[in-house]
């Protein structure tokens, strides 16, 4: 179905144009397809041009200009709902192809940029304090790697181009620091408007040790290049690691992964080139 | 380096979430350094065939010159003699045609029946690749022009293409329609083929921003395909090609469904894994809707491959015939 302009003036509906034409016109002058016989419309005020389902507004030097959802433009592809004006007149479009086939195209930016749910339940209570003595016992003994595990990732956040949830925005001001992530994260979360979480891996052990990354990008490489890499990917029902390249798979809680990429649940600990890391939520 | 051990290549396609079935194609043949992937369109089934119709010519008519030809790489001099500069890629082929050309003392190409033709031949060596996709990707256009013609539930199939052929350090790509060939060459991805579409047009022309593309309904709509017409014109261009690049050939089902953002850091993060990286592009284009068919075909530059210095020799041997 042809998109379409809908005249009207101080609200009240005066007339439907269907945007069947390559080309429509809009002026105060008769010839015009969309003619508004009006002082402040210039005689050939501006003109629509329709391909297929897209349709593109100029304004033709026209002498008071126009203004679409109170902008001024010269030039505008228009989308639906559209609100064209001139002088007092107002055209909103319509593209009804819109609501067939684009809600697919807005579902797909809502998934890529959706905050990730967690994908599993909460952890039991004591897992924590596993952790914990974990977290100690590993003190005392000195990593067999020297090398730092180097992150190969970016883990700046970057800006979405898109408007995106409030995690995403909120998440930025905390790049990788060191030590004390459970007041980072504690005073992070007041700053959130609406709290979200953003998954987070901590280094546990060896130099990186007590370094956060936030894994706010699709995809983080971890490990060092040529000797052990994994990566965690970031999908709809949650994030998953995979072995990348390396004689020996990564650990995770002392399991070796396969070839097959394993979903991880909150807390996990990940070791890999002799480095142990911790996987959570935070926020 | 042998163009087998040279090259890296791993091909997957997957049919989506929403199609029934997959209308992509794919075809490899690291023999040849030829990778060819197809995108079909047309009722039924139609699509799956134009596009198997495409990338079977190509790849058997393509291999069938370049494996069958007579080998004549004996008479010239040995690969090693030419390619000992190798320290660095060859960018001038005039260069390496010097090199062809230096008398050692043996058998010359000067003193072979065939050496105005391979010298003509090495200059303008890319030209043997480029005229072998164009004449191919023209066959390929004639048979599924004629199963449409002569078919009736054929009628009015037609197919994209994109191929790669891996020469002499280079690559020749040609491609019809809207799917495409990237490359990653250190950690940037750039798009090496030109779309023959719509809206890439109206970009071209100024009338839409990229940023604005996003938004376009017209997504898909080619403006050239294989099979359609009598006549195909394929667009051809060769690049030079260095150690570590890696090019990713893609139907539109990837790059309408993944930005090339997360293409970009897709295949450098897992550049080491190419069969993990093209499930993991795939499996993107999945999570964000694959409302389309999604087809890879990933090439890694492990190594040179200057030296098959036969390769040109053995097609102007068929040249000459």
């Amino acid at each position: 179905m042809a998109a379409k302009l809908i005249l009207s003036m101080d609200g009240a509906i005066i007339k439907e144009y269907p945007l069947n034409k390559e080309r429509m016109t809009i002026g105060r002058k008769a010839h015009n397809d969309i003619a508004i016989d009006n002082l402040a419309v210039s005689g050939e005020h501006a003109a629509i041009v329709t391909i297929l389902h897209d349709s593109f507004l100029e304004d033709m030097d026209s002498t008071n200009g126009l203004e679409v959802n109170g902008k001024p433009t010269k030039k505008h592809f228009l989308q639906n709902n559209d609100v064209i004006e001139i002088g007092k007149y107002k055209l909103k479009y319509i593209n009804d192809q819109v609501t067939q086939t684009s809600p697919a195209d807005f579902e797909k930016t809502m998934v890529l940029r959706a905050p990730v749910k967690q994908a599993t339940p909460a952890p039991t209570a004591n897992k924590p304090a596993e952790m914990h003595g974990f977290m100690q016992t590993q003190a005392g003994i000195k990593p067999t790697h020297e090398e730092a595990v180097e992150m190969t990732g970016k883990f700046e956040a970057h800006q979405p181009t898109v408007p995106a949830a409030p995690a995403q925005a909120a998440a930025p001001a905390k790049p990788a620091q060191p030590a004390k992530p459970a007041v980072s994260a504690s005073a992070a979360a007041p700053q959130a408007g609406a709290p979200k979480q953003v998954a987070v891996v901590q280094v546990l052990t060896g130099p990186n040790a007590g370094k956060e990354l936030e894994l706010v990008k699709n995809l983080t490489t971890l490990g060092k290049p040529g000797m052990q890499v994994a990566v965690l990917t970031r999908r709809p029902q949650g994030f998953f690691i995979t072995h990348v390249e390396g004689e020996n798979f990564p650990l995770v809680n002392g399991q070796a992964l396969t070839n097959q990429a394993h979903q991880l649940n909150e807390h996990d600990v990940i070791e890999l080139a002799g480095v142990k890391m911790e996987f959570y939520f935070k926020g | 380096m042998k163009i087998t051990e040279a090259l890296e290549i791993f091909s997957q396609t997957h049919p989506g979430m929403v199609r029934s079935h997959n209308e992509d194609s794919v075809a490899c043949e690291p023999a040849c350094g030829l990778v060819v992937l197809a995108d079909g369109m047309g009722g039924y089934n139609a699509g799956e065939v134009a596009s198997g119709i495409a990338v079977s010519v190509v790849v058997t008519e393509v291999s069938h010159r370049l494996l069958n030809a007579s080998p004549v790489e004996r008479v010239y001099p040995h690969p090693d003699k030419t390619t000992s500069h190798s320290t660095k890629l060859s960018k001038d082929d005039s260069q390496v045609a010097g090199y062809n050309l230096s008398p050692e003392g043996e058998r010359t190409i000067a003193s072979s029946p065939l050496g105005g033709g391979l010298r003509r031949g090495l200059k303008n060596g890319e030209e043997l690749g480029v005229s072998l996709l164009r004449d191919n990707i023209q066959k390929a256009n004639a048979s599924i022009f004629h199963a449409a013609q002569s078919q009736p539930q054929y009628a009015g199939m037609g197919t994209t293409i994109v191929s790669g052929l891996f020469y002499d350090n280079r690559v020749a790509v040609g491609h019809v329609g809207d799917s495409r060939m990237y490359r990653l060459r250190g950690e940037v991805l750039e798009t090496i083929t030109r779309d023959h579409s719509l809206l890439q047009e109206q970009i071209d022309r100024g009338m839409i921003s990229v940023e604005d593309a996003r938004l376009s309904k017209n997504k898909n709509l080619v403006t050239r395909a294989v099979g359609i017409d009598a006549d195909v014109e394929a667009e051809i261009h060769v690049y030079d090609v260095l150690l570590g690049d890696i090019y990713l050939l893609c139907s539109d089902g990837l790059n309408d469904m993944v930005e090339d953002e997360d293409i970009q850091s897709t295949l450098y993060a897992l550049q080491s894994n190419l069969p993990l990286a093209a499930s993991q592009l795939i499996q993107m284009a999945n999570d964000n809707g694959g409302r389309d068919n999604v087809s890879v075909i990933l090439v890694k530059v492990k190594g040179k491959f200057a030296v098959p210095r036969g390769w040109p020799a053995k097609l102007l041997s068929w040249f000459e015939k």
